[in-house]
């Protein structure tokens, strides 16, 4: 009786197992069924397109792909020196008792709603930047902070300690510790959470919809309103008057979703490898 | 400074490298080491002892003021390098590790280097070599460590791609490279196999003649067959120190005898 138990045991929480990979193929199963049309009708030339003409049915994806890519990237030029910076005070220089109270609070950022931060934006950045791809870069920086400065303190603190140890013997001091014991074991992991940071920005929605200006313009300028996918999809889905319009929506999203998927495995990838790897010693 | 009879050590008068005075560690509130007083003869291995917990790593590693970096981790008393001392507030503890080397527990190349940049890793640190001079320091050190006919046409591999035994010998190579005057040794050989093992030793018995070696071991064979002089240490305390055959065949505290017959520990 117990053993049959046992067998059902298995089978109920094996289901539900399977059950979340099923409903992610299901997504993406419902979003290209959704996006057929378009796909039919512009094929290749979506992705490198510019014209988005709801009125003339005419749909391109770049200037979306561009304002994802550039705000993205400009995020991490910021977020990468400060939250790399705070994670090595936090695992590698502070002694002080009181370091995971600040700890703490990085992390805490990670919980602020984005349309807090979209509002802080309209009224802080709004005033300095403009609407523009940079106001949008910076808030985007300040919310993958806590996942940057959050993994990348734990791949600093997987470093084992002995190897540490043997270069402050060496006669080391802190900083070059962390030059010769540490960013060497650490460096995949750190590209794991640089690359993790990356993931989440290039997925944020409201609060870039909030700053970014919504133009879907390719400017050189990062002072020049942009746009992202994700925005755009919130903006004018609701609106969307035709099934073509709304079938080249869905297929932005597919294109978002396939670039975060292929960041976010990734990142994945070589933050296990160096974690994982870190109990030879 | 009392003097070396004062310990009961018959042999003729050597040189100290170390005094150490009253020494007391701690971690937070748990003392670690009580009331320590112990000397280091110059050109000699001295070997400490006594079971699991008794403080010997900590002993060695107030040495070379590694303990202090442990968070929570203090110490009190004196330790003279040289006459200087190495304790007071202000001293560069960098200035002291380029002259008290250290080799760990377990090898630890670091791990994204190869054995080449393993060995010139300390050295870079104090300042800028020539390729052709670290390519000499390289080799010295090699040799010195009695590693160099094994490594030296696979130098640009990675220092973990190496044995246990060899890797040791590396990281022995590379506290060599920035010629210090003293090198502790945290049971070295505990992660090794029995050949490995006698490698060490018997390249112990050539270091002697120009470093000063202090060698942390729990295989009492080992103090024996390494050192000329031995502590033993319990419970935070240095129960004995003497000329390694007296502690082996006619020690004076009961403890230590019941320790070196294998009776606890």
């Amino acid at each position: 009786m117990r053993k049959t138990g046992d067998a059902w045991f298995n089978l109920v929480t094996f289901l539900f197992a399977l059950s979340i990979p099923l409903l992610l193929l299901l997504l993406v199963a419902i979003l290209i069924g959704q996006a057929l049309p378009a796909i039919k009708i512009f094929g290749a030339g979506f992705i490198i397109s510019s014209s988005w003409d709801p009125v003339k049915e005419t749909f391109g994806a770049l200037p979306y792909i561009y304002g994802t890519l550039v705000s993205s990237l400009i995020a991490l030029a910021i977020a990468v020196p400060l939250g790399l910076g705070a994670a090595l005070y936090l695992a590698e220089v502070s002694r002080s008792r009181y370091k995971e109270y600040l700890a703490v609070m990085i992390e805490l950022l990670a919980a602020i709603p984005s349309i807090i931060y979209g509002l802080w934006g309209i009224f802080v950045l709004g005033p300095l930047f403009g609407l523009s791809m940079l106001s949008g870069g910076v808030i985007l920086a300040i919310m993958i902070l806590p996942t940057i400065s959050a993994i990348s303190r734990e791949v600093f603190r997987s470093v084992p300690n002995i190897l540490k140890e043997s270069a402050l013997a060496l006669g080391a001091t802190r900083w070059e510790t962390v030059k010769l014991a540490v960013f060497g074991p650490a460096r995949s992991g750190i590209l794991g959470a640089i690359i993790l940071g990356l993931g989440r920005a290039l997925g944020e929605t409201m609060a870039v919809t909030m700053v970014i200006g919504n133009r879907p313009e390719i400017s050189a300028s990062i002072f020049a309103p942009a746009y992202t996918l994700a925005s755009v999809i919130a903006n004018e889905f609701a609106e969307a008057s035709s099934d073509v319009y709304l079938s080249a929506l869905v297929e932005l999203g597919i294109i978002l979703l396939l670039i975060t998927m292929i960041v976010n495995g990734l990142a994945r990838l070589l933050i296990w490898k160096t974690v994982g790897k870190s109990n030879i010693f | 400074m009392d003097s070396v009879k004062d310990i009961g050590i018959s042999e003729p008068q050597r040189i100290r490298k170390i005094d150490v005075f009253k020494l007391n560690a701690w971690f937070d509130d748990k003392q670690a080491l009580k009331n320590i007083n112990m000397k280091v003869y110059e050109n000699q291995v001295t070997a400490i002892i006594g079971p699991s917990g008794c403080g010997k790593s900590t002993f060695i590693r107030c040495l070379n003021r590694l303990h202090e970096t442990v968070s929570g981790a203090r110490s009190s008393g004196d330790i003279f390098l040289d006459g200087e001392n190495i304790l007071r507030p202000g001293f560069d503890e960098v200035v002291l590790r380029r002259k008290v080397g250290m080799v760990f527990q377990k090898p630890t190349p670091f791990p994204t280097m190869s054995i080449y940049e393993n060995v010139a890793a300390g050295i870079k640190l104090y300042g800028r070599y020539s390729r052709s001079d670290l390519d000499r320091i390289v080799e010295r050190s090699l040799k010195h460590a009695a590693l160099w006919d094994e490594v030296k046409d696979v130098l640009a591999k990675p220092g973990p791609s190496l044995s246990g035994g060899q890797q040791q010998r590396l990281c022995i190579a590379r506290a060599l490279a920035i010629e210090p005057e003293v090198i502790l040794l945290d049971e070295p050989c505990s992660a090794l196999d029995p050949i490995s093992t006698g490698k060490i030793e018997e390249l112990l018995h050539k270091l002697k003649k120009e470093f000063t070696i202090v060698i942390v071991t729990h295989n009492m064979q080992q103090a024996a067959r390494v050192a000329d002089y031995t502590g033993f240490f319990l419970l935070g305390e240095l129960l004995e120190f003497d000329v390694t055959k007296n502690i082996f065949t006619a020690p004076r505290n009961k403890r230590t005898e019941e320790y070196v017959t294998g009776r606890f520990g």
